[in-house]
């Protein structure tokens, strides 16, 4: 293994990983700003798709093969679906929706690009000598994974399942309750449902 | 590969995260940009990973590790989030955060009926 201090870079000759990381990253930012600026709630959670898949391949091209494989199943398949279902189930507009954005708007721009521009000027200027070896084993195998996190990180995995059940089991908890209640019946509570087909 | 790639990407993104979060008005667009953020988080993680798998010789592989802590952690929270914009919206037919403003302190309130206000914007949206 070839520590990265000697092994010869070119800082202005970037590789074909480098270039293929750059379109897919550009690819994935521009997903990403339709994803917070667009007016359509559906189309936003469908460019989150963009984003996210953008993602894995970033991971494939890191060489981190499972997290890869576990981005696109978790967050693919099951967030942005869950995602879809709260869209429709909250009857967001399928179409145009003009007041998606809040009044902060601006307030909210400064932010964003006062922290990226601080972020950005930081984190190059802190790695700006610094290459990442993608050469010889994958360092992100499943085999590795799973031997480094049966090895290192069993409790904390363990104590994730809990984790992951207590969740469950809290969602499950906030739906029945809002069911209860609605049986019970006081009329504000239970018109909202009912007038579902109307509005459709 | 230059590490900055992967670290100027990830910062990006986050304040991509970040505008999302602070501009949208409905909740679940909000959580969208919440996912963003906690991918970028990821992304800083996994890169930093095979950078200190090679120069350091960590066999720890902390950053994958807890990346995948990550995504569990991110898939549990949208289940929740999920569930209580669906009972917000099911209580008061609204997923509309800059409307849900019941506990927010105005100097004008009045500290004997606290929820006056609230509970007519709710049967008025209702």
């Amino acid at each position: 293994m070839s520590l990265a201090a000697t092994a010869p870079y070119g800082f202005l000759s970037p590789t074909g990983v480098e270039i293929a990381f750059l379109l897919v990253g550009l690819v994935t930012l521009g997903a990403a700003l339709i994803t917070v600026t667009t007016r359509q709630l559906v189309h936003a959670a469908l460019w989150l798709v963009v984003t996210l898949g953008g993602l894995a391949v970033e991971y494939l091209l890191l060489t981190a093969e499972f997290i890869a494989w576990v981005q696109v199943l978790i967050y693919v398949g099951s967030v942005v679906v869950l995602l879809l279902f709260g869209l429709m189930l909250t009857r967001a507009p399928i179409g145009h929706s003009p007041d998606a954005d809040s009044g902060n708007r601006p307030a909210a721009l400064v932010v964003a690009v006062g922290s990226a521009g601080a972020l950005v000027w930081v984190v190059t200027d802190a790695f700006r000598a610094t290459w990442i070896d993608l050469d010889g084993p994958a360092a992100g195998t499943t085999g590795v994974t799973g031997e480094s996190l049966f090895r290192h990180w069993v409790l904390p995995f363990e104590a994730l399942s809990v984790l992951l059940l207590a969740a469950l089991v809290g969602a499950i908890v906030l739906s029945r309750k809002a069911k209860a209640e609605q049986a019970a019946g006081t009329p504000s509570l239970a018109k909202a449902p009912g007038d579902k087909e109307g509005a459709r | 590969m230059h590490l900055a790639y992967p670290a100027v990407l990830a910062a990006l993104l986050f304040c991509t995260g970040l505008y999302g979060v602070l501009a949208r008005r409905n909740a679940i667009l909000v959580l969208m940009s919440v996912e963003l953020m906690l991918n970028a988080v990821n992304l800083n993680l996994v890169a930093f990973d095979v950078w200190l798998s090679r120069t350091a010789q960590d066999t720890l592989h902390s950053g994958q590790a807890l990346a995948l802590f990550t995504i569990a952690i991110a898939a549990a929270e949208i289940g929740i989030g999920l569930a209580i914009v669906l009972a917000v919206y099911r209580d008061r037919a609204t997923a509309d955060i800059d409307r849900l403003r019941d506990t927010a302190e105005t100097p004008g309130d009045d500290p004997d009926h606290p929820d006056a206000s609230g509970t007519e914007k709710a049967e008025a949206t209702a």
